[in-house]
């Protein structure tokens, strides 16, 4: 019964959302909405799709959190929205519309005080001509007539502080005098006359107000264009097409940074791997040994780096390598009269960055090669022993064979999670040393995910749509690593039964 | 195990054990340099892993609270780093509990129920959640920059919006929780279900309370992932007072503004409880990757 009203209320409270939506303009998201709606309706009332009320909740969350995301970042690829092209068209076209342009003619103004918090406005020209308009209330957008007036009717004039305080308000007034002319707030003194600089015209061109020329909508380009060609800020969002990829992959000037990026991406993440995998098994191997004695505490010390949350411990190593200011070289300068530039020197850079996530990663590795090292009948070690076995030939000829199976699908996982890791080198390095020879900004140790970040969120550029192309060739590359790594997963899962 | 034991048998012991001690040595290295510099006065590296000095300074910075310096200066907290915790504790909890929330049921009918494309989905969550979030950040921004515009409380610059886009991991948590429904006998809801109770009330009154271990470790470890994320937090929050501490700490580092001592014993504040609770929960996790929990 509960349960019931429970369902009603979500009922109640979708319709609702619906309802919101639609007002506020967003037919796609209303309409998605409600089919969402009779969706879960027809699956909490029919017995036939009884499993289906328990998956939806999960079922759901997976589309809209992973798969929605990547979906949208695969169509903004085929955009070009960026900074240049951030709105859409009709908010694009609106701003186009919502300028004015001023003749220069103007007025010098007085903001009167009246009753009742109404005030007046009263406007006096070159030649001493008055104008006064009717007493009203400041706030809203509105059209105020004025009408010519006595001169000297009225000497009550608030002062400029007061002006200053209510300027916003004021913004939003159109004076109107008598022969039509319509004026508008430019300075704490005068109101100018001005027009809309835009005009739309039947065709859904513009016309410049200025020099009547005609301005078209080049869906191309993702601006508004002169006949001759130029474009007029802003640009709007457009499909591009394949414009992005095309860029990529025959434009030198983002080919060749590229190129740099994945080559170091997949050598960083295949390195890693197989650093933290060293190190990692071979301390499993010992931890594992009966005769070693305070094992426990060993493994505690040993897990330590991979307990510390990455965000703290990364801004640490940050910290010690500094040039500068950080212990490392502090030491280094004593005992060796060195001064390593670990920020400016491309192959220190790198380097650095492999010690530290080397240093991060390898106790996972070692908790996980532990647990398969365990797992292996002692007898195999037993029989190896008599036959006179040193513990090289032990870990070469029955360790290291029979964990392969069962680890190489967490391998490739470590190999796509490193493949991917931006926090790592946007805490330690964030790139640098950079290139000085590439037109975009992008360093030494950029991993493909820190260059797309770097794209979108720290170039001037912010190219949005780019950066969702290179993401949507990423995606390819882990997708095919997934898709490897299940495989491999069920040869281990065979190979265990 | 060794049965015939030799006389190399001792010295290579003893040459494990100084192997390892080194390597600890210098795995533990960068931990204790960061106590040592919480505690010197001052910002700049230099002196000893022992402070000469002891001072509290950062410590009470980190805190909150202000000090005078040498010169009679009162010297205020450089960041609201108080504020960073809650605000990282909050949205860690909301999107733990929503994370958790929608994945119990669906761990429970992949476990327990046989329907269409059962099989397909499950592989399809073990793929995605290969996929990064940060490979889809654009995305992830323009989503809430749009969703900002109709609902404001849930667009860029919120902690709803940072607590839901955390919510991507429930393709793991389905997984973690249905490998541990699996291992848990059907024999009691079964006899649930011969003394009339519906499969939901199975599931509530009988699974549900057998499976509270595994809930409190997703939640955990959902939790821990909410309050070290970066990526995503970086593109979705601006304003200082509303940051999370994992984007926060990274203002302390800037080379015109080196708070070193600061950030350190920050750091140490805020890692120490995240280190020990990923150390009691850790097992689990381990545990799920290599065995019971991903078993197709």
């Amino acid at each position: 019964m509960a349960l019931l009203v429970l369902g009603a209320l979500a009922l109640l409270a979708g319709l609702a959302l619906v309802g919101v939506l639609y007002a506020a303009h967003q037919r796609m998201a209303a309409a998605l909405a409600l089919a969402l709606l009779c969706g879960a309706v027809l699956i909490y009332a029919s017995p036939r799709f009884y499993a289906w009320r328990y998956v939806v909740p999960g079922a759901l969350a997976a589309l809209v959190f992973i798969v929605l995301p990547m979906a949208y970042t695969l169509a903004i690829a085929f955009t070009n929205y960026s900074s240049a092209h951030l709105l859409p068209f009709e908010r694009a076209t609106a701003v186009l519309m919502g300028r004015t342009i001023s003749s220069g003619a103007g007025l010098d103004f007085r903001l009167l005080g009246g009753d009742g918090g109404t005030h007046r406005l009263a406007f006096a020209d070159e030649e001493g001509k008055q104008f006064l308009s009717a007493p009203f209330a400041l706030g809203e957008a509105q059209r105020v007539a004025v009408a010519p007036a006595a001169a000297e009717t009225t000497p009550d004039a608030l002062p400029l502080r007061e002006v200053i305080a209510l300027q916003p308000a004021l913004q939003k007034l159109t004076a109107a005098l008598p022969d039509g002319t319509e004026l508008r707030m430019s300075s704490l003194r005068r109101f100018v006359a001005s027009r809309p600089a835009y005009v739309q015209n039947t065709d859904g061109t513009l016309t410049d107000a200025s020099d009547g020329t005609r301005l078209s909508a080049d869906f191309d380009t993702g601006y508004w264009q002169r006949p001759e060609g130029t474009p007029v800020e802003p640009g709007f969002r457009t499909t591009v097409g394949w414009q992005n990829y095309v860029r990529i992959f025959t434009d030198h000037r983002f080919l060749e940074p590229f190129a740099r990026v994945f080559g170091w991406t997949v050598s960083f993440a295949a390195l890693n791997t197989l650093f933290t995998f060293t190190i990692g098994v071979v301390l499993a191997v010992a931890l594992n040994w009966d005769a070693l004695r305070y094992r426990n505490f060993y493994r505690v010390m040993l897990f330590l780096p991979y307990a510390v949350p990455a965000f703290i411990s990364i801004p640490v190593f940050r910290g010690l390598f500094n040039e500068n200011l950080g212990e490392i070289n502090l030491i280094l300068d004593q005992l060796f009269g060195i001064r390593p530039g670990w920020f400016s020197d491309a192959t220190l850079a790198r380097g650095m960055v492999l010690v530290v996530n080397t240093w991060l990663g390898y106790p996972y590795m070692m908790i996980l090669s532990m647990g398969l090292i365990k797992a292996i009948p002692g007898e195999l070690y037993e029989a190896s022993a008599l036959a006179g076995a040193g513990p090289f030939t032990n870990f070469f000829r029955i360790t290291l064979p029979l964990i392969a199976r069962p680890i190489a699908p967490l391998l490739i996982a470590s190999f796509a999670a490193n493949f991917n890791n931006l926090t790592l080198i946007a805490l330690l390095t964030a790139g640098a040393p950079d290139y000085l020879d590439t037109q975009v900004p992008v360093g030494a140790t950029d991993l493909l995910a820190s260059y797309t970040y770097r794209i979108a969120f720290q170039d001037s550029g912010q190219n949005y749509a780019l950066a969702c192309a290179i993401s949507s060739i990423v995606f390819l590359i882990v997708a095919t690593l997934a898709v490897v790594n299940l495989r491999a997963f069920k040869v281990g899962q065979e190979a265990a039964r | 195990m060794a049965i015939v034991l030799k006389k190399s048998h001792r010295w290579r012991v003893l040459c494990v054990h100084a192997v390892l001690l080194a390597f600890i040595a210098l795995t533990v290295f960068p931990f204790l340099m960061i106590l040592s510099i919480s505690l010197r006065p001052g910002n700049f590296a230099g002196g000893h892993l022992i402070p000469e000095h002891i001072s509290f300074e950062h410590w009470k910075l980190a805190l909150g609270m202000s000090y005078l310096d040498a010169d009679g200066h009162l010297v205020k907290p450089p960041f609201p780093v108080l504020q960073w915790i809650w605000n990282s504790l909050k949205v860690a909890f909301i999107s733990a509990t929503v994370a958790l929330l929608l994945s119990i049921t669906s761990a429970y009918a992949f476990a327990r129920m046989r329907f269409r494309g059962r099989d397909t989905m499950l592989q399809s969550l073990l793929l995605l959640q290969m996929f990064p979030s940060v490979l889809a950040l654009v995305a992830i921004y323009a989503l809430f920059d749009r969703i900002g515009e109709v609902v404001p409380w849930l667009g860029l610059n919120s902690h709803w919006s940072l607590a839901l886009a955390y919510t991507g991991g429930v393709a793991q948590h389905i997984w973690l929780i249905k490998g541990y429904y699996d291992s848990v006998p059907r024999d009691l809801e079964e006899a649930a279900a011969v003394d009339g109770a519906t499969p939901f009330q199975a599931f509530i009154h009988v699974l549900l309370p057998m499976a509270l271990p595994i809930l409190v470790v997703v939640f955990v470890l959902a939790f821990l992932g909410g309050m070290i994320e970066y990526p995503v937090a970086s593109v979705l929050m601006h304003d200082e007072d509303k940051l999370t501490l994992a984007i926060g700490s990274r203002l302390f580092l800037f080379n015109q503004r080196y708070l070193w001592g600061d950030f350190a014993a920050t750091a140490i504040l805020a890692g120490l409880p995240l280190t020990l609770l990923f150390l009691v929960t850790q097992r689990w996790l381990v545990s799920g990757l290599t065995s019971g929990a991903v078993k197709g």
